[in-house]
């Protein structure tokens, strides 16, 4: 390496260092997001560019051409309408049970209690599993001669077929991917609290200000910027998601549960022949959509650290 | 476990998780709050553990309805001339007493037994209705055996392609970003800020935007159905390039400018004192890496084709593709995917918690 650095100069170092990480950030970052603009505007089933002809915005056109948008079944690619209605019910929902949920389990951790350590580690714990395991493991549990149906005979209540009824199935995939997931904003939340100065609380039981008070003028505004952060992780992810559910109820029943990034998958992947052009145009209309999201989301915090 | 607790109201387990510093009793905002965690434990710990138990079944304790938490088998008696050991039977006789058979054969609904104490005595015909089978706990292996037997199913391949993929993109992924980070952190250049922003840039681009044109480029790369084609695009990450350099800015200047001094090469100056110091990050950027690569579905799931380079995590996903689903060894197989990390997550809990809080980001 010392001959290297004689060969090239000392000035010439930082460059030699930064060189593979650039390198890949640009092969697999940068550079993807101009392809996806050229798929998304080309044909064909075939995946190299030359093979692609110019199709314009048509791709663009066959995913929002629709005869009434209210209306996924008139709409040329009804699933990619389902899969954008679903991922807009589903992201909400979502991010409000697990903000609020997980808020609520790390302010319970961070009373004076015993056993601290260990109820992180096990509301931490399926955060470690692979969403694979999840799915399957939830599977295990929901099936017709299932666990929970079972405890549902033992108090004399008849069975449920949960991923066969549609709202069942959304409702549980939005159940086991909080229950994934909850662990990793609990330990961001907790770590929040942690900081917020103990002698403030102490003040506010001098002034024996109740506790709904306590957690609306001191937890909550002192929380602020932890909450943003996780906010803005919990959206990011939750448009994401594709491992948990495509492996519980594949989207169903129907198209009850399918999401956008499991419409581009199938698109570009899964369903023969293969319609890159079409995934990379579904593709660029979620990024715009993060995009706005995320610098609403900014211009919100920004505003808000101001009063 | 809640319910244990309340009932146990004088006990010692009670007094010791109720007392707390300062004061003696708990009020009942404390009490609301132990029952919400337990009640917690139990939904995040409960499916994990059933079916952690539920894979050392025997199918047929599998099919049973309603589920039992523990595996239970029947229990069997050798009995003299019969070949293979007999099924045992609880048997209400019709003079109120319950005398242990062992059944030969079921014929509809009446079935044939014999006293395995006293064989000789020939065969009693029982109504099933009264016949109880004797079933204790009993954990059988044969589930992990089939798994592991079954030509089919290439366990260690997947286990060594798992393996592979995380081992070799984390000692990548810490070794790339670590020196980005140097870089960015201990040098003045023209374009640093540049770099920083391109390398940060890209946390605003989710991977599943650009899946069509990555696929392109490992295709180009001709490394489709190759391992390294799912290790390649996830080793540069933005958050640990920025984690590092975050914490390579507070490690001081003058042990670099001492290094120089003594003529150490810029290389040396990285390797030998920047790695070392910058230990504890360079953990919490080898835990996040392990734990996304080991679990990583949807990158491997377009790009690895080949049932011979599966990782664990497809091979578990494609159990579920086959008509039937054979609860059995995908409830064996689930349990030893997810072990690994269990062990790890015994170990690291700490680490990785205090990881995940230092930085808010994954």
């Amino acid at each position: 390496m010392l001959g290297l650095q004689k060969l090239l100069g000392a000035r010439r170092m930082p460059w030699v260092f930064l060189i593979p990480n650039l390198t890949a950030v640009l092969l697999f970052s940068l550079l993807p997001v101009f392809i996806n603009i050229f798929y998304s505007v080309t044909g064909s089933d075939r995946l190299f560019p030359q093979e692609r002809p110019y199709v314009g915005a048509a791709n663009y056109e066959t995913l929002l051409d629709c005869g009434n948008y209210l209306d996924p079944s008139t709409c040329s690619r009804d699933l990619f309408w389902r899969a954008l209605g679903n991922t807009l019910l589903f992201v909400p929902v979502q991010v409000a049970a697990m903000i609020g949920i997980a808020l609520f389990t790390a302010i319970c951790i961070n009373r004076d209690i015993r056993g601290r350590g260990f109820f992180r580690g096990i509301f931490f714990f399926p955060v470690m599993l692979s969403p694979v395991v999840v799915a399957l493991t939830w599977q295990w549990i929901l099936q017709r001669n299932g666990a929970l149906n079972g405890l549902l005979t033992a108090v004399g209540l008849p069975p449920v077929n949960w991923l066969v009824l549609p709202d069942m199935a959304f409702f549980w995939s939005v159940f086991v991917t909080v229950w994934a997931h909850m662990g990793f904003f609990t330990i961001i939340l907790l770590a929040g609290l942690q900081s917020i100065p103990r002698d403030v609380y102490e003040a506010a039981k001098m002034d024996s200000a109740s506790p709904w008070r306590v957690f609306t003028r001191i937890t909550l505004p002192m929380l602020k910027p932890t909450l943003l952060v996780v906010f803005i992780l919990c959206v990011i992810r939750s448009v994401q998601t594709f491992d948990e559910l495509y492996v519980l109820t594949g989207g169903g029943p129907g198209s009850a549960t399918i999401l956008i990034v499991q419409f581009i998958y199938e698109t570009g992947f899964a369903i023969q022949p293969r319609n890159f052009g079409l995934a990379a145009a579904a593709s660029l209309l979620l990024g715009a959509v993060l995009l706005v999201f995320t610098v609403i989301q900014l211009r919100l915090a920004r505003g808000r650290s101001y009063d | 476990m809640t319910e244990l607790m309340v009932r146990d109201e004088q006990g010692s387990i009670l007094r010791f998780l109720t007392r707390r510093r300062g004061k003696i009793r708990a009020d009942w905002t404390d009490w609301a709050t132990y029952l919400y965690l337990f009640l917690g434990v139990a939904i995040m710990f409960a499916p994990v553990l059933w079916v952690v138990t539920s894979s050392f079944k025997t199918p047929a304790n599998l099919a049973e309805f309603p589920p039992t938490f523990l595996p239970y088998a029947t229990e069997t008696v050798a009995v003299e001339d019969y070949d293979e050991p007999l099924p045992l039977y609880e048997v209400k006789t019709e003079g109120g007493e319950t005398r242990l058979l062992a059944q030969v054969r079921r014929v509809g609904l009446r079935a044939q037994m014999v006293d395995p104490a006293n064989p000789e005595a020939g065969r009693i015909v029982v109504p099933i209705a009264d016949a109880e089978p004797v079933r204790r706990i009993s954990f059988t292996f044969a589930n992990y055996a089939r798994l592991l037997s079954t030509s089919g199913s290439d366990l260690w391949l997947f286990v060594y392609n798992s393996l592979f993929i995380t081992v070799v993109a984390t000692i990548i992924t810490v070794i790339m970003n670590s020196m980005a980070a140097f870089a960015l952190s201990k040098y003045r250049f023209k374009g640093n800020t540049v770099a920083l922003v391109a390398i940060l840039m890209t946390l605003m681009i989710p991977p599943t935007v650009v899946l069509v044109p990555t696929y392109l480029i490992v295709a180009e790369l001709g490394l489709v159905g190759n391992l390294w084609g799912v290790i390649l695009p996830t080793v540069a990450t933005p958050t640990g390039v920025f984690l590092l350099r975050q914490y390579m800015l507070t490690i001081p200047d003058e042990l670099i400018e001492a290094a120089r001094m003594d003529h150490a090469s810029e290389w040396r100056i990285y390797w030998r004192i920047m790695l070392p110091l910058s230990a504890p990050a360079l953990a919490v950027v080898a835990i996040f890496s392990i734990l996304s690569r080991w679990n990583d579905f949807l990158l491997p799931l377009v790009v690895l084709n080949r049932r011979e380079v599966y990782t664990l995590q497809l091979a578990l996903a494609s159990f579920q593709d086959e008509n039937r689903i054979q609860y059995d060894q995908l409830l064996a197989m689930t349990t030893l995917t997810a072990l690994p990390l269990a062990f790890a997550f015994i170990f690291l809990q700490r680490y990785i918690a205090s990881g995940i809080a230092s930085t808010g980001i994954k």
